[in-house]
């Protein structure tokens, strides 16, 4: 697919998050819109996997660790086609299967429920050495946020990968340089978040995560033929695509109004 | 029952290709022969056990059957959220086995005491708790948790316990075992690697002319609440013994049945190890015997419910 398509794709997903943002009343919309490319690049582009075959063994695996921006995972599998787009109407609705947070095998083509920060690279670990073990070469991708790297638990996962050389995982780190409540890198010390991870033995590359040309170019040369797990440092905007909602951390729990959705939209070009 | 969990799966390995053993840098040499005969299937996870327990769950989901093993305060507690929510949550068949339950590391400190995860482990949604009272029912509860296809906790005691059963027992998870039959007045419901304790203790009783029951619930949760309810109309006490806090426990498990049960007129007694840290230097023996854990004292306890008149003479003695 062209990258203008994936472009295109990329501004439908942001529309439809927000409109599910609005409708559910579900926070965490500043922490969907900047992993939307990424996701597209991945889902479109990098990934292996048929949507009409969510459990084919052979498919690539994909975990969003950063659970929090789950509209953003269930927007992308509906437009690729694993589910209904109508299913996202019933997203956080009572009893529907779509949670604030993806709950296990909530819809066909979530791998692991997620929402508690730190658990989804242990989980993609043993996902590649259970592949490494049966002789089937998927690869794993993880998306975790600049928060989850706060976790203890995210720098178990890191050391374990790379001891054991799973090329074929890859972990992608939406940096938004927010987390809930304040500046990433003011909270911990994050940076140099590269070199934390080619410290703990990983490849590590940096991308403007929202540059779909070096997204997809990145993510489709996992495994890198070094030998090591892949870290893919994602350089992205919270609230990308909506002026009054980018870099603004309000907007970690802000649900917008329908005046501003029809606002965001106007912007993102579908009205 | 440690090295019996080991060679127990080695021979399981070996029929069931997805078996893999998951440990957290712990088993020194006790492993040798399962990593000899199926390299690939054995990870020393390092110290870190969060990891190793995500890890375990994501090999589950792709079909593999994970066993995840250190000391039992570390393969527990250390790690609760990641089997909350990666394995109970996913209702995952992994197998979590920690060794050193309840003070059988006593000398070690209170880090390395396991006393308080038999109730963590039982409050958590899909998890089925498995406290072997001897080696022979450590090598059937494996075998019967890798049969169980969901997330599975087994409690050992260390190595070299005394072996209680003469034969296999009929071994299935979630029904007790009937291990010494008694009379109408006294029956001891025990779990885990406290069983010869409790054994000792009917033979004290035996002596003062009490003839007490002894019922080996190996399984915390689910309860066997068809024996208890046998139990409960049949005895004038029951009696659990645990080597766990008297919070959450075998004896908590019971007590909150009991709650819930019309017109028992039977007496409840729980042995267990109050709240609090254990201070001071000491064995699992003395320790056992500083909480009231041992034979004699879970005796006299009874004896005071039960007065015979020899009881007179095993306080002088």
């Amino acid at each position: 697919m062209e990258i203008k398509e994936l472009e295109a794709l990329s501004l439908k997903i942001r529309g439809k998050i927000i409109e599910m943002s609005h409708k559910a009343q579900a926070a965490h919309l500043g922490s969907a819109l900047s992993c939307v490319d990424v996701l597209v690049a991945l889902y479109w582009h990098a990934m292996a996997i048929d949507p009409l075959k969510p459990h084919e063994p052979q498919r690539d695996r994909f975990i969003l660790s950063k659970g929090h921006a789950a509209m953003a995972l269930f927007a992308t599998l509906a437009a690729r086609g694993f589910f209904p787009e109508t299913l996202l109407d019933t997203f956080g609705a009572f009893g529907a299967c779509l949670e604030e947070h993806p709950s296990p095998s909530c819809a066909p083509g979530v791998e692991a429920a997620a929402g508690s920060l730190g658990h989804g690279i242990g989980l993609g670990i043993g996902m590649a050495l259970a592949g490494r073990l049966q002789q089937i070469p998927y690869r794993v991708f993880i998306t975790v946020s600049d928060g989850e790297c706060n976790e203890g638990s995210t720098w178990e996962a890191a050391m374990f990968a790379s001891a054991h050389d799973l090329e074929n995982l890859c972990v992608i780190v939406d940096f938004n340089k927010w987390q809930a409540t304040g500046r990433s890198c003011e909270i911990m010390a994050l940076e140099p978040l590269a070199e934390k991870w080619r410290a703990f033995g990983w490849s590590a590359y940096e991308v403007d995560g929202h540059d779909m040309g070096e997204l997809t170019s990145c993510l489709k040369n996992v495994p890198d033929h070094r030998g090591k797990p892949v870290a893919v440092i994602a350089h992205t905007v919270k609230g990308k695509g909506v002026s009054f909602m980018e870099d603004d951390n309000n907007w970690h729990y802000r649900i917008p109004t329908q005046a501003e959705v029809v606002l965001a939209k106007k912007e993102l070009g579908l009205l | 029952m440690r090295n019996t969990f080991a060679s127990t799966l080695e021979t399981l390995a070996r029929t069931d290709p997805r078996i893999v053993l998951l440990s957290g840098d712990i088993g020194n040499r006790l492993f040798d022969s399962f990593k000899e005969q199926y390299p690939g299937r054995f990870f020393n996870c390092g110290v870190a056990e969060a990891n190793m327990t995500s890890m375990a769950a994501g090999m589950a989901l792709c079909g593999l059957r994970p066993v995840t093993y250190t000391i039992a305060s570390f393969v527990t507690v250390r790690c609760l959220e990641q089997i909350r929510i990666d394995v109970c949550y996913h209702d995952l068949p992994v197998i979590i086995v920690g060794v050193g339950a309840g003070l059988s590391y006593a000398e070690l400190g209170t880090t390395h005491h396991s006393c308080e995860d038999i109730a963590m482990m039982r409050a958590l949604p899909n998890m089925t708790v498995v406290c072997p009272g001897d080696a022979i029912e450590a090598r059937l509860a494996l075998t019967a948790a890798f049969k169980f296809n969901r997330p599975v906790y087994i409690r050992l005691g260390k190595k070299s316990e005394p072996i209680i059963h003469q034969n296999d027992p009929d071994f299935q998870i979630g029904k007790g075992i009937l291990v010494r039959e008694g009379g109408h007045e006294v029956c001891f419901i025990s779990t885990g690697n406290i069983l010869p304790v409790v054994i000792e203790s009917a033979n004290i009783l035996a002596i003062c002319g009490i003839d007490a029951q002894v019922v080996s619930m190996h399984t915390v949760k689910p309860l066997d609440e068809e024996l208890l309810g046998r139990l409960f109309s049949s005895f004038e006490i029951v009696a659990t013994v645990e080597e766990h806090s008297l919070i959450g426990g075998l004896g908590g498990s019971v007590a909150e049945w009991r709650s819930g049960q019309r017109s028992i007129k039977t007496d409840l007694l729980r042995f267990g190890v109050k709240d609090a840290f254990i201070h001071g230097a000491g064995g699992q023996k003395t320790a056992r015997q500083s909480l009231g854990l041992d034979a004699e004292s879970i005796a006299k306890e009874i004896l005071k419910k039960k007065p015979r008149p020899l009881f007179i003479d095993l306080e002088a003695t």
